[in-house]
């Protein structure tokens, strides 16, 4: 098995995600996670799913996701060319004696003070996958009340767009009583 | 309202009058259906459209007519039901036509707009139900988008590999106005289904081809669906290859062709089952290696290349490894492959299939179909093979699922695609008379036999009345062996003989229902035989009658057997042309 990002552009309109959720689970595919937004273009969304599969399911992973109608395309996205974040937000236990050492963590990592409470701290942290597990780790001993982290967005390096020549669209003729092939 | 014909755009009307001319514009001739609360406005309009509805019994009925005048014609199907109930029964139609690949559009009466989700009277989420098993499917609740969602609708269920596609309308959207405007064209950035192959991989194909020794063309669905017959015989003849055609194929090759081995699989012939397994190329056309062909994955045709052609990228390598890899339309795949190895032999070179075809010729005559008669009562395989016999090639013959369906697929002898109907994929139960109805709203100049068992009969013979109301005269031929006959020979082989809620007591002693009498009841004709002298008179009979539907019931012996046979989950390697009787392969001929 091993982790593979995946970009999907998707025609805006109600019950797509539904659809991928149940295509997942109908053909027994794990998602690890998946993030949903708009682009650029009104008409179409964009998913980062990140799936733990082997590289023959990722093929039909693909396969199947490409035959959605409402599919227009996927990309895969290969972690050394692209960059990934997630956004992660966390409370933490901090007292006037604990405050400044989180704080130090909050600094190293480049993280936010979003909120202070008097027995308590949020913070807000984006990055890699990784970096939000060390942050977590180093964390964890001060004791963690709440977090919520997003799923990963990603995005190709370079001056490339993955939705260029995708929205162009292309007219069908309308079918009349036609017989198949 | 179609009588207005020519100014059709722009026009002020409701949203079931768009609704209706949408149907009309798009090409539907007929409809199965059947009305409802909120499927109702869309029936006013439908009331003086030159659409034909035909009026069925159950939903479920309506969407199996859909699929077998689909089947039949290669034009799109069309079945139409209320919201909730009506659309719940037809899931299990929309499911089989998914697996099929048959092209149908399912439209459905949804509760209006403002209650839907509120747990409405007769409202179920039938596009949140179907999603898995349509093509694609569509809720409008704005009348305006009527229009081009029916285009949409006719155009994916049509194109590409087709299939089911479920078209939900608010009971809102059909009563508000609004301006019908059929489209000029239809926009679908991610629909575009690949039919034309590439040309390195027909090349790659053509090569394997030359290089092999024992190739086997093995025949899907696919090739029925891209009308790809003629192509196929074309290939099969110019090279000397064999031919398998799969349960959905039966009838894409002539059963009487000398290259044909059979049907392959956990009921296969021998010589169609051995063609796969000792191949060593396989070149699939428009199949997906089913698990019901394939038997155990890991031992299935071990020394076997594989060329897969498909419409649907999915269905490549899905079960299989593959080695040439071909997305398109059968039809043009074949004709491809015809030019690329014409070419070949132009300059000289041709296949050395010699062994093989003689090794393949060996298997088929010491190893054909065959039956043992009872020494008392009726043999169900030969009621079929007179029904084949006697009906001809040009009929068209469906079947429900089960010891009837194996034996037809046997025993009919096919020689023209399109002439077999079947539920394959799903095994739905029940699917011959509401299909055959269908088939024959679509070929009413046809012969349409529904070969059904006792079983799936009394599933939806509620469509007799409908046959019979609408002047559809189907012929239903039972094979009534008193039992849900299928099961019970799994019982008999893997359950001691323990016939655990087998036995439905349609034979002597109870009789019930007496089909004979049901028949009559729906104002059909209903005939009875019970034994082999009497087969052909019943069936000539049979045929006699053509103004009303005519139901015979066969009543045959309860223990034969469909064989061959590979037990679920064995090898092909070891299947068994009769109780405990292995056949014996001289490999040395190869």
């Amino acid at each position: 098995m091993s982790i593979h990002t995946l970009s999907v552009l998707v025609e805006n309109k109600p019950g797509v995600l539904a659809r991928i959720a149940g295509l997942f689970s109908r053909r027994g595919f794990n998602i690890d996670s998946l993030a949903v937004g708009p682009t650029e273009h009104p008409d179409i969304s964009r998913m980062t799913i990140v799936v733990n599969v082997e590289e023959i399911a990722l093929e039909q992973v693909t396969k199947q996701l490409n035959k959605l109608i409402e599919v227009i395309k996927i990309v895969e996205l290969d972690g050394r060319e692209a960059i990934e974040r997630e956004l992660l937000l966390v409370k933490v236990k901090a007292d006037v004696e604990t405050r400044s050492q989180v704080l130090d963590v909050v600094q190293l990592f480049k993280a936010r003070v979003v909120d202070v409470a008097t027995d308590a701290i949020t913070l807000e942290v984006t990055g890699n996958s990784a970096k939000l597990a060390d942050f977590l780790r180093v964390l964890e001993p001060f004791g963690i009340r709440e977090l919520v982290q997003s799923g990963l967005v990603a995005i190709g390096r370079g001056p490339r767009s993955i939705s260029e020549r995708t929205l162009r669209p292309v007219p069908v003729p309308v079918p009349n009583a036609k017989v198949i092939a | 309202m179609t009588e207005q014909g020519g100014n059709r755009s722009g026009t002020q009307v409701t949203g079931a009058q768009s609704l209706i001319m949408s149907l009309e514009s798009a090409g539907a001739e007929n409809i199965f259906g059947i009305p409802g609360g909120a499927i109702l406005p869309a029936y006013d309009p439908l009331y003086d459209s030159k659409i034909r509805h035909i009026l069925v019994r159950h939903e479920q009925g309506a969407g199996h007519a859909a699929q077998g005048y689909a089947a039949a014609t290669g034009k799109v199907g069309v079945c139409m039901a209320t919201s909730g109930p009506g659309a719940t029964n037809l899931v299990t139609p929309i499911a089989d036509a998914y697996m099929d690949s048959v092209p149908m559009v399912a439209v459905t009466g949804q509760v209006p707009a403002a209650a839907i989700g509120t747990d409405a009277f007769q409202e179920a989420d039938i596009r949140g139900i179907t999603m898995p098993i349509t093509k694609h499917n569509f809720l409008v609740t704005d009348p305006a988008e009527i229009p081009r969602t029916v285009a949409e609708a006719f155009y994916l269920a049509s194109t590409g590999r087709p299939g089911p596609v479920l078209v939900d309308v608010a009971k809102s959207a059909l009563t508000a106005m609004t301006d019908f405007v059929w489209p000029s064209e239809i926009n679908l950035p991610g629909y575009r289904p690949v039919t034309r192959p590439h040309a390195k991989q027909i090349r790659e194909a053509t090569k394997l081809i030359l290089e092999s020794r024992r190739p086997v063309l093995y025949v899907g669905g696919g090739v029925i669906r891209a009308r790809a017959s003629k192509e196929l015989r074309v290939l099969a003849e110019m090279t000397g290859m064999p031919v398998v055609t799969t349960l959905m194929a039966r009838g894409a090759f002539p059963d009487s062709h000398p290259q044909h081995l059979g049907m392959p699989g956990m009921h296969g012939t021998v010589a169609a089952v051995a063609g796969l397994q000792k191949s060593d190329l396989i070149i699939s056309l428009g199949a997906r290696f089913d698990d019901r062909v394939t038997g155990n994955l890991d031992s299935f045709a071990p020394g076997a290349r594989v060329i897969h052609a498909d419409i649907d990228p999915a269905e490549i390598g899905k079960n299989r490894f593959v080695d040439v890899p071909i997305v398109g339309d059968c039809r043009e795949v074949l004709a491809d492959l015809v030019v690329s190895l014409q070419s070949e032999q132009d300059a000289g070179n041709t296949g050395d299939f010699e062994g093989w075809v003689k090794f393949l010729a060996g298997v088929k005559e010491r190893y054909p179909l065959g039956y043992d008669t009872p020494a008392e009562g009726l043999a169900p395989q030969y009621v079929i093979q007179r029904l084949g016999a006697i009906s001809g090639p040009e009929s068209i013959y469906c079947a429900g699922v089960g010891q009837h369906q194996m034996w037809a697929t046997h025993y009919v002898g096919f020689e023209n695609p399109n002439t077999w109907i079947n539920s394959g994929g799903l095994g739905t139960m029940g699917f011959a008379v509401p299909a055959a109805m269908g088939a024959k709203v679509g070929c009413p100049d046809t012969t349409v036999w529904a070969i059904d068992g006792d079983g799936c009969f009394q599933m939806t013979n509620q469509e007799l009345a409908t046959c019979t109301i609408e002047g559809i005269p189907i012929k239903v031929a039972i094979i009534n062996n008193e039992s849900l006959g299928m099961v019970r020979q799994w019982q008999t082989l893997f359950y001691e003989s323990r016939y655990s809620n087998t036995d439905l007591h349609t034979g002597p002693a109870r009789r019930i229902p007496d089909f004979v009498k049901l028949a009559d009841a729906y104002g059909a004709v209903g005939l009875s035989c019970d034994n082999a002298a009497d087969v052909d008179a019943t069936i000539k009979k049979a045929m006699e009658i053509d103004d009303v539907p005519v139901v015979v019931d066969f009543r045959v012996h309860r223990d034969a057997m469909v064989w061959p046979m590979v037990a679920a989950g064995t090898s092909n390697d070891d299947i068994k042309f009769a109780r405990d009787l292995a056949p014996e392969f001289d490999e040395d001929d190869l």
